[in-house]
Order: structure tokens, then C-alpha cells, then sequence
């Protein structure tokens, strides 16, 4: 019996996840939603969550004595950072005129711009980046098992990670440009949008998640 | 392979149930929110709203549990509007597995609400919702003015200003309904619609007047909207939202299958 923990250091509403997680997770295993670095370290699988600002965010994980609990969770067993999650991996945002991230990653984190335009066709974009869009699958991981390329995710931000290491990147999405939608590192796995709110191919990757044992290689 | 264009049914709740709807086929589960709401999901929807017509306070605790049942079970984003007026209810109702609220009459009784809420949540989470009625005469250049009190009460106040001042207040969205084509079946009001679109950087959900599957695509086509929201066309059974996929797709337009 594998215990989840969920991290909960105050950035948004955690519920959407768990009741996500706990629809594809094996039966037998814990969710459990926490803020207390004791059970984070302890847990087996990390979600890392977030939403809202950066600012806020680094602000808030530091305020719950997460920072160290965090890189050292990250560095050692299956970790999964999702929105806000997966950008504060990175070193720095562009956000709030400018702020430090956890720096896990080198790269930074970027504003789409005020009213960008589709390369193509020349059509001024909305921001947030708000629906469903397709992520084209970089590479073959152990989380993209079962979901078909180019399945589309629900995505709901301004800013996308850009990180230094191509090497990185997992998954890619176009919104005027080509951004880094999901990255893919040893044990962690991060992903820009909402896979709790991406019906089933969202569910899938949660599914994968619960069962992953950390290796970067399908098996 | 840009970003789907949206489609997202509406249902009015009251007391817990769903109260446009009453001619569904399958009367067992007419009018249960859990139930409707699954089976727009499993024919596509791309999102929900949920507009709460309920004027009394205790019955927001009803809307919460409903939506915490709804988001158990269906893994799309969910909308709360109708109510919203304090910090205190957004925070309840993200907490019960709300992606969005929809803030309309508070937002017009003071705008900085909208601010504080999208700096305590994020716009992300934040859909200003805008009911509008065209108030220019004919021939004049066209206008539209903001009412509220739904579509009773006149604000005095020009649409297209208080959508572009919603979205720098943080409005991660707009849901614009025109009050004259609501409930007409006469399709959007497409000149405010494309108005509004193009004068703010954030999406717009298109609302108001839906009768057909072809008004949806001019929503998007001809209103420039990002997502397009109706209710009636799907309540009554006449078309199911894998219908309307059907007929933005054959119009060209992107949809998620």
C-alpha cells in the first residue's frame, strides 16, 4: 500500500487533484493532502500542485518550511509537478517583475506577451492560454503510456516554462509559439496543464502517475 | 493544431437541481445536476457552468454540495455563477471543486472586488460575467449598456468600457450575455460579441440567444468568441454537444473530439 501525498502549501484548491488521483489510484493506496514536510518526506509519490502567482507561490512554499523538503523529494522518488508545480522548477520567472524559483532546472519561466499572434495565421491570441489544447509527445515515457499523441489537455496560463536543456522537454504545445508543456527528468515528471480537469486523457496520466516506480524508461 | 474552440452547456440550479431541462428523454434523471453534468461530459463538453438562480444565502451550501458531487465525477473545469459576492463564497465554492466562478452583480457594485478576488485566487479562476443590452437607437453607431438584476436593472454604464476595465481588474474571462437575444433562439448578438472580443486580451465566452447549431459556429466565426455557451439546444435533447463538434468542425473550426 503506496501512500500519495499531495502537497498543500496554501497556493489554490487541492480537491480537483485528489479526487482525480483518487479515482485512477490503486485500491489500497493513501492520498493524503498535507503542508507537513514529516509526511511529504515520508510519502512514496509526490504531487506537487500549485496555481495563482509565482510571487505567491515561492512565497507561500518557503512560509510552510517546504523549499528543502521539495528538492529533496524531487531528487529522490516519483514527483509530479503540475502547473504552477512544474514552473517554479525552473530558476527564475518572469513574473511579478521578476522572481527566484526553486531552480531544480536551469531555464526560465515567460510571459506570452500582451496580445501575441499565431505565426501562422496571423490571429491575435488570448491570454491566459485558457481550453484544450494538443501536446505533441517529445518522447516515450512511462506517464504518457496509453495517452495518444497529440491528445488534447485543458491549459489555463500566461506563462510557459522555457527550460535550458532541450533534453528536458517531454511534451510540447503550440500557442503562438512552441512551449515546453510537460518536462521529464530522472524521477520527475511536469506538466503545464490540468490533467485532473483533462477527462480522459488526463485521468490516464494520473493512472500512470500512481503506478510509476520513478524510472525516466518505459519498460 | 491550435487551441480547441469551446463548447460549454449551461445549466440553471435551483435548490439543487437543474431546472431548465424538464423535457429530457430519460425522465429518471431529469433535473439531478450530477447526472446532467456526466452526460455532457461524456459527450464532449468542454466545460460546465452552473449558474446558481437561487436568491437566498443558505441555499449557496446547496450549490456547494452539488458542485462538490458534480466534481467527483466529472473530470472537466466547472463554472459557479449566480450569488458570488463575497471572498468568503468564491473561497467555498473552489473548495468544493470549482475551477471558475462567475462574478456578475457584485462586480458592478464594486468593481474592486473583482480585483481583490483575482489577486486572492488568480484570474485564472476569475470569469467576470457581463449581462448586455443594446441601447442605441437605429442608425446610430451601435452601443451597448450593462444591467443587471437579471437584465432588469439599467447601470448606466457602456459594455465594451466595463469589459475592457473587467479584464484589467484581473477577469481571467468575460461571459458576455446579450439580454436581447436570451431565450430569443435567434442566435448571439454577434456585433457585440465580436465588439467585446476584440477590445480585451482575455477569451470570451459568447451567451445569449443560442437556437441552433449554426449559431454556435457564427459565434466563434463571426463574433470572434473563444468559447460559446448555451443551454435550451441541449436541455431539450434537440442536438447533443458531439452534434455541435460536428457542425463547428465541418465549418473549419478547431474542436476537441
Amino acid at each position: 500500500m503506496a501512500v500519495l501525498a499531495v502537497i498543500d502549501y496554501g497556493m489554490g484548491n487541492l480537491r480537483s487533484v485528489v479526487n482525480a488521483l483518487s479515482r485512477v489510484a490503486p485500491a489500497g493506496d493513501r492520498i493524503v493532502v498535507t503542508s507537513s514536510p514529516q509526511a511529504v518526506l515520508s510519502a512514496d509519490r509526490i504531487v506537487f500542485p500549485g496555481q495563482g502567482a509565482a510571487r505567491d507561490c515561492m512565497h507561500e512554499i518557503a512560509a510552510h518550511e517546504l523549499t528543502e523538503v521539495v528538492k529533496t523529494v524531487a531528487g529522490q522518488r516519483p514527483f509530479l509537478g503540475i502547473c504552477m508545480g512544474m514552473q517554479v522548477l525552473l530558476e527564475h520567472s518572469e513574473e511579478n517583475g521578476g522572481i527566484q524559483l526553486l531552480g531544480l532546472f536551469p531555464g526560465t519561466v515567460r510571459y506570452f506577451g500582451v496580445s501575441p499572434r499565431d505565426s501562422r495565421t496571423g490571429e491575435r491570441l488570448k491570454i491566459p492560454h485558457m481550453g484544450w489544447n494538443q501536446v505533441r509527445q517529445a518522447r516515450a515515457h512511462p506517464l504518457w503510456s496509453g495517452i495518444p499523441d497529440l491528445s488534447r489537455f485543458y491549459f489555463v496560463h500566461s506563462y510557459y516554462a522555457a527550460p535550458a536543456d532541450p533534453g528536458i522537454v517531454a511534451g510540447t504545445a503550440e500557442y503562438g509559439i512552441d512551449f515546453c508543456a510537460a518536462l521529464a527528468c530522472d524521477n520527475i515528471f511536469a506538466i503545464q496543464c490540468h490533467p485532473e480537469k483533462s477527462a480522459e486523457a488526463g485521468l490516464r496520466l494520473l493512472h500512470n502517475f500512481a503506478r510509476w516506480n520513478g524510472e525516466p524508461q518505459t519498460t | 493544431m491550435p487551441l480547441a474552440k469551446r463548447i460549454i452547456p449551461c445549466l440553471d440550479v435551483d435548490n439543487g437541481r437543474v431546472v431548465k431541462g424538464v423535457r429530457f428523454v430519460d425522465i429518471r434523471d431529469a433535473g439531478d445536476p450530477v447526472e446532467v453534468a456526466r452526460r455532457y461530459g461524456e459527450q464532449g463538453a468542454d466545460e460546465i457552468t452552473f449558474l446558481d438562480i437561487t436568491a437566498s444565502s443558505d441555499e449557496r451550501e446547496t450549490m456547494a454540495h452539488v458542485v462538490e458531487a458534480v466534481a467527483a465525477q466529472v473530470f472537466i473545469p466547472l463554472t459557479v455563477g449566480g450569488g458570488i459576492r463575497t471572498l468568503e463564497d468564491i473561497r467555498r465554492i473552489l473548495n468544493a471543486g470549482a475551477d471558475k466562478v462567475a462574478i456578475n452583480s457584485a462586480a458592478v457594485a464594486r468593481p474592486e472586488f473583482v480585483r481583490e478576488a483575482a489577486e486572492r485566487f488568480g484570474n485564472q479562476c476569475i470569469v467576470v460575467a457581463i449581462d448586455a443590452k443594446r441601447v442605441s437607437a437605429p442608425g446610430e453607431p451601435l452601443r451597448w449598456e450593462i444591467f443587471t438584476h437579471g437584465g432588469r436593472r439599467p447601470t448606466g454604464i457602456d459594455a465594451i468600457e466595463w469589459a475592457v476595465r473587467m479584464a484589467e481588474y484581473g477577469a481571467g474571462e468575460l461571459l458576455v450575455t446579450s439580454m436581447d437575444r436570451d431565450g430569443t433562439r435567434e442566435g448571439f448578438d454577434l456585433e457585440l460579441m465580436c465588439t467585446v472580443s476584440e477590445a480585451v486580451p482575455v477569451p470570451l465566452i459568447a451567451s445569449g440567444g443560442v437556437g441552433n447549431l449554426n449559431h454556435l459556429a457564427e459565434g466563434i466565426t463571426r463574433g470572434h468568441a473563444d468559447a460559446v455557451l448555451a443551454a435550451s439546444i441541449f436541455h431539450f435533447g434537440e442536438h447533443t454537444v458531439g452534434e455541435a463538434k460536428e457542425r463547428l468542425a465541418a465549418e473549419g473550426i478547431e474542436v476537441r473530439w
